[in-house]
């Protein structure tokens, strides 16, 4: 198992050089000048001349670039232009936001997806598998965006029970990180619970028409264990591969949460650094996010060979 | 009294077609430590027999259309699916065609074993342990307590197959339901694995009710054999009855359908025609449309299983004219 993550792990190193590469050079190819935009609308060209120059914008491309590299070897991401601080603190600033964000709206996924998914393959069919079929049908489809608004709506203006907005840290006070991210995270998650439960159902069907489950059946087992343990044991290995893209779906469908909900998350971040033309935050901030997916994939993957032993083994 | 006693068992599918009997009028008997086997083509409803004795099938589509099923002087029909988990393992237990899919890939055989045991026996974990190990040991896996932590893809066809009936007996059931235990496996693994299943059964003294399409794994093993066609039994008799006279024209030509080593047949004989899908069977004796000896009357009337032997009953309505002298 420890071989599976170690594979996982070399195999990473690649992945985060091509997309730095590609980082730095989509911000270079999008028109604009980041002086410009930090000198403000008042500055005299020799003022924004000087600001270039101060931010070594005015040498060549590949000079950047091997800067840049240079200064990654380091384990320094540079500085952000806008903010005046370093790209790695501004982002530890803000990115538990976001993943605090995404992965409580995992657990709303994991939760209402796999468990509707279950109960709609038992009763396969029946009034209640239509019925979870067609709100996992409402979850996909009802942009969250939309979702939220609803939700501000009832929950924030007509019963008051939930802030519209603002953010409070969990290490501050829990109780008010649950109130400021709770709608947030359950119309973040309800897209992915549908799609989950989907697959879910689809899994466990085809699970349930195994010979061993008529063979756990035929040991007298309860119907419980029949479910739980060796239906749903087999059933999660498909599950657990969507699960890694789910996370990195709920990670990009945060940023338009935050922006509804006002949270000062990645998404904020980058988009303010984008906007601003601000490049050691836009290619430092997405550096750090694709590290994080990819240990979540990592993640994944070891879990995978926990799940299936065929897999451990090889 | 007898162990097991199916009386007039009729099991219906819903289909497209609307409502279709796979098995009909069904009735056997099996007596404590007997071995019956069961014998037919694939279709004639051997496993759905087997299944609704187990109450396995999905319901629905399968139903109970008529009969019961009494095991040990209860009515397995009308019982509870809560009640039948106690019957399945220590009552009745069951092994399949397929080993290599029969177990659950994910979890090592020793769980599979004593999961087995603790949902019906209350063991100490370190006793699960030597049940299984001993298990294991009875049906022939070398170094048991180290294979007990192995998982089926590290293991044949053939091993799997023993770790099947391991699970099977590890309860001491009553009765052994064996549904075409050999099939897919090698046939030298074949006899090991019906050697195992007799000497297992001295040593337990269950009753089996082996069905298989083989008929010389019948003249291995049963006691006693029912012969199945179309969702019906034609004929039963102790097996040397049914190998030395063969009443009814089927199952004599499944008779002659057996290569054998030291007659000398010119030519292997094959029953003309197929087997007729359920919702396509003919009325009258579902056999006569294949029968070389079918008369008019034949496609009119289905013939009742009767005794025309000691012991020996059959349904056609010339098997008397027809017997062997």
């Amino acid at each position: 198992m420890a071989g599976v993550a170690f594979r996982r792990l070399l195999s990473a190193i690649p992945v985060l050089l091509i997309v730095s590469l590609i980082s730095f050079g989509l911000m270079r190819l999008i028109p604009g000048d980041p002086a410009a935009a930090i000198a403000g609308v008042s500055a005299t060209p020799a003022q924004i001349e000087q600001l270039r120059r101060d931010l070594g914008l005015d040498q060549p491309i590949y000079m950047q670039l091997l800067d840049y590299y240079q200064g990654l070897a380091r384990g320094d991401l540079g500085k952000s232009l806008l903010l005046g601080k370093g790209v790695f603190a501004a982002t530890m600033e803000r990115l538990p936001v976001t993943i605090g964000l995404s992965l409580y709206a995992l657990v709303f996924t994991l939760l209402i997806g796999i468990a509707s998914g279950i109960v709609a393959a038992l009763r396969q069919n029946s009034w209640v598998d239509q019925a979870a079929m067609m709100f996992a049908m409402i979850g996909i489809s009802v942009p969250n965006f939309f979702l939220g608004l609803l939700m501000i709506i009832l929950f924030a203006v007509h019963l008051g029970w939930l802030p519209s907005g603002g953010y409070v840290a969990f290490s501050q006070d829990p109780a008010g990180w649950l109130a400021s991210t709770t709608m947030p995270a359950f119309s973040l998650a309800l897209l992915q619970a549908g799609l989950l439960a989907r697959i879910t159902r689809s899994s466990m069907l085809e699970v349930l028409r195994q010979d061993y489950i008529r063979t756990a059946r035929a040991k007298g087992l309860p119907q419980r264990k029949v479910v739980l343990k060796h239906a749903l044991s087999n059933a999660l290995i498909p599950i657990v591969t969507v699960v890694g893209i789910i996370v990195s779906l709920l990670l990009s469908g945060a940023v338009v949460t935050e922006a509804l909900f006002s949270l000062p998350g990645m998404g904020q971040l980058l988009t303010q650094a984008v906007l601003s033309r601000d490049y050691p935050m836009v290619q430092g901030g997405l550096l750090l996010v694709t590290t994080f997916l990819v240990l979540v994939n990592i993640t994944v993957d070891t879990l995978y060979a926990v799940l299936d032993p065929r897999v451990r083994y090889e | 009294m007898n162990l097991l006693e199916v009386r007039g068992l009729t099991t219906a599918f819903m289909t497209g077609r609307g409502e279709v009997n796979a098995i009909e009028e069904v009735s056997f008997s099996l007596k404590e430590g007997e071995i019956l086997g069961i014998v037919g083509e694939s279709g004639s409803g051997k496993s759905v027999t087997a299944l609704t004795v187990m109450g396995l099938l999905p319901q629905p589509p399968a139903r109970v259309a008529a009969g019961e099923v009494v095991f040990n002087g209860q009515n397995l029909t009308r019982m509870s699916d809560r009640d039948m988990q106690r019957i399945r393992g220590p009552g009745i237990s069951m092994i399949f065609q397929e080993p290599m899919t029969s177990l659950n890939p994910v979890f090592s055989i020793g769980d599979q074993i004593m999961e087995t045991i603790a949902a019906h026996e209350r063991l100490s974990q370190a006793d699960l342990r030597k049940r299984a190990i001993d298990m294991l040991d009875k049906v022939g896996i070398p170094s048991a307590s180290k294979r007990l932590d192995d998982y089926p893809h590290q293991m044949s066809g053939g091993q799997r197959q023993r770790v099947m009936i391991a699970m099977a007996l590890a309860c001491n059931p009553k009765l052994l339901i064996a549904d075409e235990p050999t099939t897919a496996l090698d046939v030298t693994i074949q006899a090991q694995i019906l050697d195992l299943l007799m000497d297992l059964r001295d040593e337990f003294g269950m009753a089996i009710m082996i069905i298989t399409h083989n008929m010389g794994v019948i003249a291995e093993t049963a006691d006693r054999v029912l012969v199945m066609y179309a969702g019906r039994v034609i004929e039963e008799a102790p097996v040397a009855q049914v190998f030395d006279r063969p009443l009814h024209p089927y199952t004599r030509g499944l008779l002659e359908c057996v290569p054998s080593l030291t007659e000398d047949k010119p030519r292997l004989v094959a029953i003309p025609g197929t087997l007729p899908e359920p919702a396509r069977r003919p009325p009258g004796c579902r056999f006569a449309p294949r029968c070389s000896h079918a008369l008019p009357a034949c496609s009119e009337a289905i013939p009742g299983l009767e005794l025309l032997e000691p012991a020996h009953a059959v349904a056609c309505f010339r098997a008397k004219e027809l017997a062997p002298a």
